[in-house]
């Protein structure tokens, strides 16, 4: 099942320059996972040593924080988009 | 002239120049501006802090702006008020309120965004944007109109009519969002990556935090640069609170406080949007975000960027937290507004409302130096008020319908 993941621009530099890439997966995960391996270098920007998201990085799939979903347990559907966002500060 | 370093990570401590970027690229954890302290310890002095505007650029030693670049309103130094039948209502002792309603809009707002498009000039961009709950709406829109810049200015469509008009009538843009600020703010942080426009809380974040510091200038030189015991600070996104306390230790680092800068911080929260408070309350160190629910809407953040950095801060500082119901806020406004004669909004309310439960608590205590920070004016969340706050009697224009509606004793 292929989602569309949005990368930001921090992160572009490993996508070749790509805002979007389609990846295969049934989860948030999994997708995730995916991305590590058509495009090495992910997975350690996203996940910190204990294998858990960053604190600083969102999810969201289909404009839903993941974290109001089932966290990256999230089966995913084809067709949906799936951002990772930096959090921005207060206004 | 500026002193800066460049730019640092506050999660991993990467060191970048100091550009227009807000995010380590490594990690995604905010970054913040590096300083030459030395160099600002021989460069400022309370003299020539004195002889500086009555505004927030008399701190400009300590600023990542050239004083002389700035877009100013006329920002800051506002009333620090001794509250004494505050005090008294409460049952504490030395009570200050940091009066920040006085500002160009009136919020506290105007010192970040000072900084951040006096910064976003530097840089040379033409269009100056943001996310907002209200507050930034209206300041950012105004310091754009002062400096002849476009604006994009993003909201929640449900905010009170109030912040709408005060920020519209500045022109500009101004872009409802059918959502609430975290889904305004996730589409911001995804339109900064494809414009080249200054957006002061995202690409812009670093600087613009950085004018929130002033707050805590302010008050210790008004205290005779003092730092207070304990300050009562609400929290959105969580950066002023962090903030603050910053402005207090660096006041310590370059000489120009008497004292220690060992002030407790206390935060501020509305019930229905309290991801820091219940974090800090569960003694859990994750914080979940909410889908907010609460009247005061100039702090309904659901996903706090720096929610852990003013956990941290209050934490290591031993002050306390508390999340209060609608109900108490807009107590907390009456209250402020009776004893004090001063108008919050209701993020005033929220602010009010801690400090009496924390006063309650006995985290807040009597023998202590207190500072609660007012962040922004009544007039623009009236419909919090507008049931409880009416006339005494509405009579005919006659002695007799007053001598009926009064019975006056004292002559």
């Amino acid at each position: 099942m292929a989602v569309t993941v949005r990368i930001p621009t921090q992160l572009r530099t490993l996508s070749g320059g790509a805002s979007e890439v389609p990846i295969d997966g049934s989860t948030v995960a999994e997708v995730l996972k995916a991305l590590d391996v058509t495009h090495p270098g992910f997975g350690e920007r996203l996940f910190d040593d204990s294998g858990e998201l960053r604190r600083f990085v969102n999810v969201f799939l289909a404009e839903e924080d993941i974290r109001f979903l089932q966290g990256v347990d999230t089966p995913v559907v084809d067709g949906q988009t799936l951002s990772i966002v930096p959090a921005v500060a207060g206004g | 002239m500026a002193f800066v370093d460049g730019l640092r990570c506050r999660e991993c401590g990467r060191e970048y120049a100091a550009d227009p970027i807000y995010t380590c690229e490594w990690c995604f954890g905010p970054l913040e501006v590096a300083y030459d302290y030395e160099a600002i310890t021989k460069a400022t002095s309370r003299e020539k802090i004195a002889a500086g505007p009555a505004s927030l650029w008399r701190y400009a030693d300590l600023l990542p702006v050239e004083r002389n670049a700035a877009v100013d309103l006329g920002t800051g130094f506002t009333p620090l008020v001794r509250a004494d039948r505050l005090a008294a209502e409460l049952g504490l002792g030395e009570v200050w309120v940091k009066n920040d309603t006085r500002n160009p809009t009136n919020s506290f707002k105007d010192r970040v965004v000072t900084i951040a498009m006096s910064k976003a000039l530097e840089f040379g961009f033409k269009v100056l944007a943001c996310a907002s709950t209200g507050n930034l709406a209206n300041s950012v829109a105004a310091h754009a109109a002062h400096a002849g810049l476009r604006s994009y200015v993003f909201v929640p469509s449900n905010l009170e009519q109030g912040k709408i008009v005060t920020t519209a009538v500045y022109g500009g843009n101004l872009v409802a969002i059918e959502g609430n600020y975290d889904d305004v703010n996730r589409l911001c942080a995804e339109l900064a990556g494809m414009y080249p426009w200054a957006f002061v809380n995202v690409n812009m974040r670093p600087y613009y935090a950085e004018g929130s510091k002033t707050l805590a200038f302010e008050t210790a030189e008004q205290l005779g640069w003092q730092a207070p015991d304990h300050v009562v600070v609400p929290a959105a996104s969580g950066s002023l609170l962090t903030k603050v306390l910053k402005g207090f230790h660096e006041l310590h680092q370059v000489g120009l406080l008497d004292g220690d800068a060992d002030v407790r911080v206390s935060g501020a929260q509305a019930l229905g949007c309290s991801p820091i408070a219940t974090a800090y309350l569960d003694e859990s160190d994750t914080i979940r975000p909410v889908k907010p629910d609460t009247i005061a809407k100039s702090l309904a953040i659901g996903n706090p960027a720096d929610g852990y950095f003013a956990l941290e801060a209050v934490r290591t500082t031993g002050g306390g937290f508390a999340a209060v119901s609608d109900g108490e806020i807009v107590e907390g406004m009456r209250l402020l507004a009776r004893t004090e004669g001063i108008f919050a909004e209701t993020a005033g309310g929220v602010t009010i409302a801690t400090l009496q439960r924390l006063a309650a608590e006995g985290v807040v205590r009597a023998d202590e130096r207190v500072v609660v920070y007012i962040t922004g004016h009544g007039l623009k969340t009236l419909d919090a008020v507008v049931s409880v706050a009416g006339p005494t009697a509405t009579i005919k224009p006659t002695l007799d319908a007053f001598h009926e509606a009064f019975d006056i004793e004292e002559q």
